[in-house]
C-alpha cells in the first residue's frame, strides 16, 4: 500500500512538471495579456510599457519560465495580476468554500444516485425504473447555469425557502476557523451560523450535484443489471443465502466497483462544474475566481491554481483506487 | 478465501479506527476552537446590504482606479471638493470655498471648521499637505500606473520618478498657512483643476493613518504587484487603519464572503448618516444581483440590466433614473483603410446610423442621441454643431460620390460584457451592422472579449469600426475630449495638427469660461471633422427595495449612502 502512494506521488512530479511547462506556454499565446486587463480602457502606451516590465512579461519566455521554477521551488506562487495579492493566500481563502460546494454535491449524489440507481434495475421496467432513466438523462442534458438559475428562481425569489446567493447570511457573526462555513459553526458551537450555512449550501449543491447523480443513476442501474446475469449470483441463490446477503455482498459490492471508479473521475471533474455554479450563486470559491482570472488574464492565479486542481484531481483518484482495495479483496490480493 | 476474509476484517478494522482517529481529531479541534462572537452583536440595527458587481481592489482609494472601489471609499473618505448632490456642479467638500492664482498654479483650499477623523485626530492644513506630499513622494511598485493611476494622469510623476515612462510631476508642493487653509501648487496650469481635487482617489486621509501605512510596502518583482497591507484590511492585528471624515467608517471586509462593511461616524461633521451599518456585498453576475433583490437578501444594487427596468419597477422595487455623464461612440481606425480617410464616407456612416431607434430600443430610460462627444451636462457642449441626421439615401450618395460604392469594413465589438454606456453590445452592433448594410456597405463581424482582446485590438488600431465609451470623472469637457483627440492614437488613426493645437490651448487655458468657449468650439470643430460618430449618452440604472429611502442618484455614480434609510 505504501509502495503504491509513493509510486503514484512520485509520478506526480514529471506530471505536473509537463502540465507547467504546457500551462506556461499556452496562456501566454491567448490574445491579450494581463497589462490590459489590469489598466482597463484608460490606460496609455506608457503605463503599459512600465506594467509590462513590472510585471516581468517583457522577459523572454524562457526566462519567464525559469523565474516561475525558482519562485516554485521556495513554494512562492507569486501575486495575482488582477488583485495584487499573493495566489497561495487567494487559494487558501477559496479553497475550502470549493471543498465544501464539491463535498456536499458528490455526497448527495452518491447517496441519493446509488440507491436511485440500484432500485431502478431491481425493478425494471417500472415507473421507478422509467422516470430514473428519463430523470438522469434530464441531469446530464440541462446546463448547470440553466438549472441553477431555475432552481434559484423556484427556491430562492419565488417561494423564499433558500438563499439565492452567498455562503452566509450578511451580518450573521460567525467565527472562522476551518474556512469550512458549516464546520466552523459546528466546532464553535454556533449552531446557528452552522445551520445558516447548511441553509445557503443546498440550492448550490444540488445545481453541482445535477451531472454526477445523473452519471451515477445510469451507471449503478446499468452495472447492477450487468452483476444480476452473473453466474455467481444464481449459485448465491440457489445455495439458499439470504436475500439481503445476496444484494449487499454479491451484487451490490461487484456493481459499485466501475461506479467508485465513475465517483473519482465526478469529483475531480466537479471543478468545472463549480465554475458555473459558483458564479450563479455569487459562491466565493476557486471557480468563480479562476473565471474571474481568465478574463483577466491573470498568468500567476491560472497557472498555479490549475496545478493546485490537477494535483487535488491525482490525489482524489489515488484516493479512489485505495477505496477500490477496500472494497474489491481480488485487488488487495494481488 | 480464508486470507482474504482475514484481510478484509483487518481492512475494515483499521477503517473504524481511521473514523475513529478523525472523530477525535474534530472533537479535540471543537475543544480549541472557540466562538469570538461580541455578546452586544445583538443590539444592532439592520445592515443596508448593497450587492456590488466586484471586489474592491483596495479601501485607499489612493491606490485604486474602479468604481467598485470608489463607491465604498467615498462613503469613508472625502474629498476637499464634493459634487452636488444628484448633479455635477462642484461644490465644497472637506473645502467649503477654494480659489486659484490668474495663472491658475496656486490652489488655495479654505477648510471646513471642527472637521474631526474617524480616530479623533483634526482636520487641517497640514493634514491634507500631508495627504499630498505622501502621493508625491511615492516610490518603488507605488509608481506603478496599476497602484497610482489617478495621481499620474492629475499630477504627473512623483518627485523621484523611478520608471523612464512615467510622466514629468506638475504637483509643485503644498503650504498650510494656517490650521484651516492649504494652498496646494502646481508647475503648470491645466484643465483637469480644480475638478481632480473632486476625485475620490484624492480623499484625504487621517494623519495617524499615514503613520501606520508607512510601516507597509508595497513590494512588485517579476510578476508581483502587491498592495499594501493596510489598504487591503490586513496588518496591523486586524485593525483597519483607514481613518476618513466620512458619513461612515471602516467595520471589516471579509474577504472569505466578499464584504466589506462600514458603520455609522456619530461625530460626522454634516448630517448623520440614515443607515446604523452598510455591507456592499460582491454579486459579480447580473442576473444573480436581480435575483438576490428580488428575494429580499439585499436591499440595492448597480449596473440593473435595461432588460429588467420594467420588470423589477413592476414588481414595485425602485429604479430612479440618473442623469446622463456617458458617451458611447463608433470608432473608426482612418488609417486602417484609405477610404475612411475620406471625409465624404465617415459622413456617409454617420447619415446611414440610425441612433434614435438604437437609443429608443436598447437603453434604459433617459438615453438619449448624442450630436458630439461630450454628453450635454457637461460645461462646453455646444448647441451649433453640424449634425449627420439618419438619411440612408444620403449616405448611398455619399459613398458613390467617394467612389466607395463597394465599401467593405471590419466591424468589431466586444462580448460578455455590459459597459454603463452599453448595455447590450452585441444587439447594438447587430442594429447598427443592418444599417450600415442598407448603405451598401459590406460589414464583417469581429466579436472578440472585452477585457484583454478587444481592448488591445482595437487600441492597436485594429479594427476599421469598433465601439466604445466613457464615463467622465468630472465636469469638465477635457476630460472627455481630452482622453481621444489630444494627439495622435492608433485607436483613432489620423493626424489633424489643428485639432491636435487646440486641444493643448484649452487643456492650459486657466480661466473657466473662456475654456468652457474653448470647448465649445473644439466640439464644432470635431463634429466637422467626424473623427468617429457619437451615438448615445444613457444612464446606468441602479435599483432599490421598497422598503428603503434611498440616496438621491447620481449622474457620475457617485452616491451619498449617508442620505438613504429604512422607510
Amino acid at each position: 500500500m505504501l509502495r503504491l502512494i509513493v509510486r503514484r506521488l512520485l509520478q506526480l512530479v514529471p506530471t505536473l512538471f509537463g502540465l507547467s511547462v504546457l500551462l506556461f506556454v499556452w496562456l501566454r499565446q491567448l490574445p491579450g495579456g494581463p497589462v490590459t486587463a489590469r489598466l482597463g480602457e484608460r490606460a496609455t502606451e506608457a503605463d503599459r510599457i512600465q506594467m509590462e516590465r513590472l510585471l516581468g512579461l517583457d522577459k523572454p519566455l524562457w526566462e519567464q519560465y525559469g523565474i516561475f521554477l525558482r519562485d516554485l521551488i521556495t513554494l512562492d506562487f507569486g501575486d495575482s495580476t488582477r488583485t495584487g495579492r499573493p495566489v497561495w493566500d487567494e487559494f487558501t481563502q477559496r479553497f475550502p468554500a470549493t471543498v465544501e460546494l464539491g463535498l456536499s454535491a458528490i455526497l448527495l449524489a452518491v447517496v441519493a444516485g446509488i440507491p436511485l440507481g440500484y432500485f431502478a434495475a431491481r425493478r425494471r421496467g417500472s415507473w421507478l425504473d422509467a422516470g430514473a432513466v428519463s430523470g438522469s438523462l434530464l441531469g446530464i442534458c440541462v446546463p448547470v447555469f440553466f438549472l441553477a438559475f431555475i432552481l434559484k428562481e423556484i427556491f430562492a425569489v419565488t417561494l423564499g425557502w433558500f438563499p439565492s446567493s452567498g455562503r452566509l447570511t450578511t451580518g450573521i457573526d460567525a467565527t472562522e476557523v476551518t474556512g469550512f462555513a458549516v464546520l466552523d459553526g459546528l466546532l464553535t458551537r454556533e449552531w446557528d451560523a452552522s445551520a445558516d450555512a447548511l441553509w445557503h449550501l443546498v440550492l448550490p449543491a444540488v445545481a453541482l450535484s445535477s451531472i454526477p447523480l445523473a452519471v451515477i443513476v445510469r451507471m449503478t442501474r446499468a452495472s447492477v443489471l450487468e452483476v444480476l446475469q452473473e453466474d455467481y449470483v444464481r449459485t448465491a441463490e440457489s445455495k439458499g443465502l439470504h436475500r439481503a446477503t445476496v444484494r449487499g455482498r454479491h451484487v451490490l459490492r461487484n456493481a459499485l466497483l466501475p461506479v467508485i471508479t465513475a465517483i473519482g473521475l465526478l469529483t475531480g471533474s466537479l471543478l468545472s462544474g463549480a465554475v458555473l455554479t459558483e458564479t450563479v450563486f455569487a459562491w466565493n470559491g476557486i471557480g468563480s475566481f479562476i473565471r474571474d482570472a481568465i478574463d483577466a488574464r491573470d498568468y500567476p492565479v491560472l497557472t498555479s491554481f490549475i496545478l493546485f486542481i490537477a494535483l487535488a484531481y491525482v490525489l482524489i483518484n489515488m484516493l479512489v483506487d485505495l477505496t477500490y482495495s477496500l472494497i474489491d479483496p481480488r485487488v488487495r490480493v494481488h | 478465501m480464508h486470507a482474504v476474509r482475514s484481510a478484509l476484517r483487518s481492512r475494515t478494522r483499521s477503517a473504524a479506527v481511521l473514523i475513529a482517529a478523525v472523530t477525535a481529531l474534530g472533537l479535540a479541534a471543537s475543544a480549541c476552537a472557540t466562538s469570538e462572537r461580541d455578546d452586544d452583536s445583538a443590539d444592532d440595527g439592520e445592515a443596508f446590504v448593497f450587492a456590488a458587481a466586484g471586489d474592491p481592489a483596495s479601501l485607499d482609494p489612493a491606490l485604486a482606479s474602479d468604481g467598485e472601489t470608489f463607491r465604498i471609499t467615498r462613503q469613508v473618505l472625502e474629498t476637499l471638493i464634493d459634487h452636488e448632490s444628484g448633479g455635477t456642479e462642484m461644490v465644497g467638500g472637506l473645502a467649503e470655498t477654494w480659489e486659484s492664482n490668474p495663472e491658475g498654479t496656486e490652489w488655495t483650499f479654505h477648510l471646513r471648521e471642527g472637521v474631526t477623523f474617524h480616530d479623533g485626530e483634526a482636520l487641517t492644513g497640514e493634514v491634507v499637505c500631508q495627504n499630498f506630499d505622501r502621493w508625491f513622494n511615492f516610490t518603488g511598485t507605488y509608481q506603478a500606473t496599476a497602484l497610482t493611476y489617478y495621481w499620474q494622469a492629475e499630477f504627473g510623476g512623483f518627485a523621484e520618478n523611478q520608471n523612464e515612462e512615467a510622466p514629468e510631476p506638475n504637483y509643485a508642493g503644498c503650504e498650510a498657512p494656517d490650521d484651516l487653509t492649504a494652498v496646494i501648487k502646481v508647475a503648470r496650469p491645466s484643465a483637469v483643476y480644480p475638478g481632480a481635487f473632486s476625485l475620490a482617489a484624492f480623499a484625504i486621509h487621517s494623519p495617524k493613518s499615514l503613520d501606520a501605512y508607512a510601516e507597509d510596502e508595497a513590494s512588485g518583482e517579476g510578476e508581483n504587484i502587491n498592495y499594501p497591507a493596510y489598504s487591503q484590511g490586513e496588518g496591523h492585528d486586524g485593525e483597519i487603519v483607514i481613518a476618513g471624515t466620512g458619513p461612515f467608517r471602516y467595520e471589516s471586509w471579509d474577504k472569505s464572503n466578499g464584504e466589506v462593511t462600514i458603520s455609522r461616524f456619530d461625530d460626522y461633521w454634516g448630517e448623520p448618516a440614515g443607515f446604523d451599518e452598510i455591507v456592499f456585498r460582491t454579486i459579480s453576475d447580473e442576473g444573480a444581483r436581480r435575483q438576490a433583490l428580488e428575494a429580499g437578501e439585499i436591499h440595492g444594487y448597480d449596473l440593473v440590466a435595461p432588460g429588467d427596468v420594467d420588470a423589477l419597477t413592476e414588481a414595485g422595487f425602485q429604479v430612479p433614473t440618473r442623469g446622463v455623464f456617458n458617451l458611447f461612440y463608433l470608432g473608426i481606425t482612418q488609417e486602417s483603410d484609405p477610404a475612411l480617410e475620406d471625409l465624404r464616407v465617415r459622413r456617409a456612416i454617420a447619415h446611414a446610423l440610425d441612433r434614435q431607434t438604437l437609443v429608443d430600443t436598447q437603453l434604459p430610460e433617459g438615453g438619449v442621441v448624442a450630436t458630439q462627444f461630450i454628453p450635454d451636462t457637461v460645461d462646453g457642449y455646444a448647441e451649433d454643431v453640424t449634425t449627420y441626421e439618419y438619411d440612408t439615401a444620403k449616405a448611398q450618395d455619399l459613398l458613390a460620390e467617394a467612389g466607395a460604392g463597394d465599401l467593405s469594413l471590419e466591424f468589431c465589438y466586444p462580448t460578455e460584457v455590459t459597459r454603463p454606456y452599453m448595455p447590450a453590445p452585441a444587439d447594438m452592433y447587430e442594429l447598427l451592422k443592418a444599417d450600415l448594410e442598407a448603405a451598401g456597405i459590406t460589414v464583417s463581424p469581429k466579436p472578440m472579449k472585452w477585457s484583454p482582446d478587444y481592448l488591445d485590438t482595437t487600441r492597436a488600431g485594429g479594427c476599421n469600426l469598433y465601439l466604445l465609451g466613457w464615463t467622465g470623472d468630472f465636469n469638465d469637457a477635457y476630460n472627455f475630449l481630452g482622453t481621444w483627440f489630444d494627439g495622435y492614437s492608433k485607436e483613432w488613426g489620423f493626424e489633424n495638427q489643428e485639432l491636435f493645437d487646440a486641444m493643448a490651448a484649452a487643456a492650459v487655458e486657466p480661466d473657466v469660461a473662456t475654456r468652457v468657449e474653448m470647448y465649445r468650439e473644439l466640439n464644432r470643430m470635431i463634429m466637422d471633422f467626424l473623427p468617429g460618430v457619437p451615438i448615445s449618452s444613457s444612464p446606468p440604472s441602479i435599483a432599490f427595495s421598497p422598503d428603503v429611502n434611498p440616496p438621491t442618484v447620481s449622474p457620475l455614480t457617485q452616491e451619498k449612502f449617508a442620505e438613504g434609510s429604512f422607510a
